[in-house]
């Protein structure tokens, strides 16, 4: 393997890269300018970040974002996991496949689709609620209206999937007898599968829920069609900003979400560098 | 572990109501009237929008066009470096992806503005102003910014593979670069094409709000048709829940096309 790039390599990566970042920063330097302008500079400002944060929408939708992606993400966490112990441990074939195809949809189908799905759902939901009601004369189903509760259940949907096909691997990676060992050892099926099966698969478990929490707050699409007026997500109403192209609040946004991203990923790598190099002294020391 | 097989049964049940039951309506709603009887008008009308799904389709395989050629160099120059200038490369193609796509989407909306900062520099140099938005290259250019980084992960995972040794052996054999990236490296990589043609083409076949804050109203795709038959003023959820329903046919009729490229059961690439 050749270590370094040679020149024309250098020249192509070097010209990407401008292409990845150079709209990003020019979003981030304008969110410092103390005009309106997006494309003129007149002067150093902070007066924009301080309009985003007296932003009561921004804000309100910065919670609810935060809230859903946290219940979603431990929802389809055990919703997940658990189904992936249960395909594992299926016997019949077809079914464990028909199983996994409705497991792919939600990944596979174009993402307005499930969520125009979704939307179709809830309304025709509602209404056959409120039908119900007007039958018996008195409210026996609540009628609730899109909000914080379909959001929720559209997100689970979306994130479940990925923590079932991040655990299933590990547990074929996982030695069956281990498991039977335990029991063996006098160990109750309750305490095995705690002490035995989850230290085995919280890898695949912690990725999983990993992907879920940023799938459920970057979610733009899905969440478009089943948020109300008055409950959106952060995405949702970055939609509604930037399609009136009002004010470099946007930008001031993005430099911090930018900013928040840069640091996460930072610290992340620092901290699989790190845990590589224990490892290979582990390794050193165990020969 | 006998009686682990029960414990999928909640998510069948999660699955049943929130996947499928919705996907049926979506059928149920296509083959409608608004008042509950059984036509198949939505559907023949889905016709009258054959414009809409061929422009579509032909920006979606430009830009899935332009992320392949553009991502690929990048991928196989990534996956031939060592342990730290790889894992940064990684990261900086990351990077870009966890900030929302509308964000993305609107820093190039003020770049290619009438009076936007590209016009404003190449007057300095007396040129333009060039009509760069509300035009197809503008919605091609925002969806190959979006939606390159979908290309070329899948790609460099699947050349992290491709053996130093190999691509020695066939230089030593003599053959010239170019014989090496035919026979060699083209053919390893197959998978990582295929997987990153899907991340790429699916998103952009069906993206909406990219066309319309890049395209204007001039450039509408199949997103922001059925978009507008639900929550814009075109309201028609019937006709709607057709059109999504040709989308969806049409998306994975394409996917079970290129799934044929692979001869591997596992589709654990696509999740990365």
């Amino acid at each position: 393997m050749k270590p370094s790039m040679n020149r024309t390599s250098k020249i192509y990566v070097v010209l990407l890269m401008l292409f990845l970042y150079m709209p990003i920063f020019v979003l981030i330097l304008f969110s410092f300018n103390e005009n309106k302008s997006r494309s003129v500079w007149t002067g150093f400002s902070l007066h924009w970040y301080r309009e985003l944060f007296s932003d009561q929408l921004i804000m309100t939708s910065l919670k609810n974002t935060l809230i859903i992606a946290v219940v979603a993400s431990v929802i389809a966490l055990v919703l997940g996991t658990a189904a992936a112990l249960g395909i594992y441990s299926m016997r019949s074939r077809w079914f464990k496949s028909v199983l996994m195809n409705i497991t792919y949809m939600p990944i596979l189908n174009p993402e307005i689709v499930t969520g125009v799905s979704l939307l179709l759902l809830f309304v025709f939901g509602m209404d056959a609620a409120a039908k119900v009601n007007g039958l018996l004369g008195f409210h026996l189903l609540p009628e609730l209206g899109l909000g914080l509760g379909t959001l929720i259940i559209a997100h689970v949907t979306f994130c479940t999937p990925y923590v079932i096909l991040n655990v299933l691997p590990k547990l074929r990676q996982m030695d069956r007898f281990v498991y039977e060992a335990a029991l063996d050892l006098g160990c109750s099926p309750a305490l095995a599968f705690f002490k035995v099966v989850i230290p085995e698969i919280m890898p695949g478990m912690m990725t999983g829920f990993l992907m879920a929490l940023t799938y459920s707050i970057d979610d733009f699409v899905i969440s478009y069609f089943v948020s109300s007026a008055t409950t959106q997500t952060l995405p949702v109403t970055i939609g509604a900003m930037v399609r009136r192209r009002i004010s470099p609040k946007i930008n001031a946004l993005s430099a911090i979400i930018f900013v928040v991203v840069l640091s996460i990923l930072i610290l992340y790598n620092l901290y699989s560098v790190r845990k590589e190099k224990q490892l290979k002294k582990g390794g050193e020391s165990f020969r | 572990m006998p009686k682990a097989k029960y414990a999928s049964l909640p998510y069948i049940l999660w699955s049943l109501v929130f996947v499928v039951a919705p996907l049926a309506l979506v059928v149920v709603f296509a083959l409608t009237t608004p008042d509950g009887g059984f036509t198949i008008a939505n559907v023949t009308k889905v016709a009258e929008y054959t414009p809409v799904f061929l422009r579509s389709l032909w920006l979606a395989v430009l830009a899935t066009a332009a992320c392949l050629l553009a991502g690929y160099p990048l991928a196989f120059i990534m996956s031939r470096q060592g342990g730290i200038s790889q894992r940064t490369l990684v990261m900086l193609i990351m990077l870009p992806m966890w900030m929302n796509f509308l964000l993305r989407t609107y820093s190039w909306m003020t770049l290619l503005e009438n009076n936007g900062i590209i016009n404003s520099l190449l007057g300095f140099f007396g040129l333009g102003p060039f009509r760069m938005i509300n035009t197809q290259g503008a919605v091609v250019l925002g969806m190959v910014y979006n939606y390159l980084p979908f290309m070329i992960l899948p790609l460099y995972s699947i050349m992290t593979k491709i053996d130093g040794r190999v691509i020695e052996a066939a230089q030593d054999l003599g053959a010239n670069s170019f014989q090496v990236f035919l026979r060699v490296v083209l053919p390893l990589s197959v998978p990582g094409i295929t997987t990153g043609i899907t991340m790429v083409f699916v998103p952009a076949i069906s993206t909406f709000i990219i066309s319309r804050m890049l395209g204007g109203g001039a450039n509408m795709m199949i997103g922001d048709l059925i978009d507008a038959q639900f929550l814009g003023n075109a309201y028609n959820p019937n006709l709607g829940a057709a059109i999504s329903l040709v989308l969806m046919i049409f998306v994975l009729l394409i996917m079970s096309m290129l799934n044929m490229f692979e001869d591997s059961e596992d589709k654990e690439g696509l999740i990365l």
